[in-house]
């Protein structure tokens, strides 16, 4: 029943309530770093890795401050462990994977302000997950994200090329693009598995 | 830089939406009512505006390799804040809107006029920009939850007219409520954006124009 459970969570947070296409968490980088799939790739596994650490050390945090009475904090705190662990991130790639750092460039601090982050730990607190459930929320979001900017990604590689109206050059034609997507993902609304 | 210019840069030529693109994701998320839209567009103008004449004030202290970390401390208490207060005075929105409220923190438009123009300037031009670029904000979510919920309703003004119901303009058979779901969202931020190209350069290439025939 556990492991359903788990499972469940996973699909979920992939599929059916997937972070950008029917939460609307995470738009900016999306739109922002989606033009190459190298970049979307790194991004992505940049975002899995930070969603599921902030979901792992938040949670020890959460319930300290339930237990001091200190709850209302939690936006501000939480913000605070996310843009520290995207820093040591940030670090951790500058010195072992430097290209990987330049092509992400000025997105990778900006994770910090990647709502995906922030609402995947809000949202472990307002389900009352436990740790395990928690982190595989956070990781499986991650994998969401990622599946929805890479798809993206490549989709738009070849948006370039192809002629559209004058007002929607650029980014219109990318929302456009990226509204198709959503709904195509609109489809899986229905999945339950349990 | 004078009043009348930043209200216009805020509201058309530099609006944070449709614009500088930045903080989509609370313009197409949050259920398309217009009560909602109002509520959101409203509590980031008091964030924005309170957060800029505070960041701007300690422009000269915050050092300089932690300025991010400063902002988002001083921007996530004013989202506390009125967190807490949407809840004591209006339980209703604050239910309504969910997450989107604490997820105000990691707005970019509140971190990025704090960076690109707190920073730089005084008190008094801070609070002018955090009013006229809320509002811009505010004006971009009116009009999406407008058009989404004419066409994915068939109402006008739910949440507030009629007893919350909205005014009902077409028969309910007809609306496709994908413009309500989040399909709704990207394609309506499409075409105002479109819009928004078409109108700005529109007048910038009769300008050029102009100027090359005076030359």
């Amino acid at each position: 029943m556990a492991f359903a459970n788990l499972f469940e969570i996973a699909l979920g947070a992939i599929l059916v309530n997937n972070f950008i296409f029917s939460q609307f968490l995470g738009i900016c980088p999306f739109m922002g770093v989606s033009k190459k799939i190298d970049t979307a790739m790194g991004m992505g596994m940049a975002v899995i890795f930070v969603m599921g650490v902030a979901s792992a050390v938040c949670w020890p945090i959460n319930q300290l401050l339930l237990n001091l009475n200190l709850d209302f904090m939690q936006t501000v705190v939480f913000i605070l462990v996310i843009a520290s662990l995207v820093q040591f991130v940030e670090m951790f790639l500058q010195k072992a994977m430097p290209a990987l750092y330049q092509a992400l460039g000025v997105y990778l601090p900006l994770i910090t302000t990647n709502c995906a982050v922030l609402g995947v730990v809000l949202q472990n607190t307002q389900n009352n997950y436990d740790f395990i459930q928690s982190v595989v929320y956070g990781v499986t979001g991650g994998v969401g994200f990622l599946l929805a900017i890479v798809l993206f990604a490549s989709v738009r590689e070849r948006l370039e090329f192809s002629e559209c109206p004058k007002a929607f050059e650029g980014f219109p034609i990318a929302l456009v693009t990226a509204g198709l997507m959503a709904l195509a993902f609109l489809g899986f609304s229905g999945l339950k598995v349990f | 830089m004078n009043i009348k210019q930043q209200f216009k840069e805020g509201l058309i030529t530099q609006n944070p939406v449709t614009v500088q693109l930045l903080g989509m994701c609370s313009t197409m998320a949050i259920t398309t009512t217009l009560f909602n839209r109002i509520g959101m567009g409203l509590s980031v103008l008091v964030i924005l505006t309170l957060s800029n004449i505070i960041i701007s004030l300690l422009r000269k202290i915050i050092p300089d390799k932690v300025r991010i970390a400063c902002f988002i401390v001083v921007i996530a208490g004013f989202v506390t804040i009125v967190d807490l207060a949407l809840k004591a005075y209006l339980p209703d929105l604050s239910s309504s809107l969910g997450l989107f409220i604490p997820l105000i923190v990691v707005n970019c438009i509140i971190l990025a006029r704090a960076e690109g123009f707190c920073y730089k300037n005084g008190v008094a031009a801070s609070a002018i920009d955090g009013i006229a670029q809320g509002l811009g904000y505010t004006v971009i979510l009116v009009i999406m939850c407008v058009v989404r919920e004419f066409l994915g309703n068939g109402t006008f003004g739910g949440g507030i007219l009629n007893g919350g119901d909205g005014i009902r303009i077409l028969p309910e058979s007809i609306p496709a409520l994908d413009m309500i779901l989040p399909v709704g969202g990207f394609l309506t931020l499409a075409c105002v954006i479109a819009a928004m190209q078409y109108f700005l350069n529109r007048p910038k290439k009769g300008a050029e124009k102009h100027e090359e025939v005076s030359k």
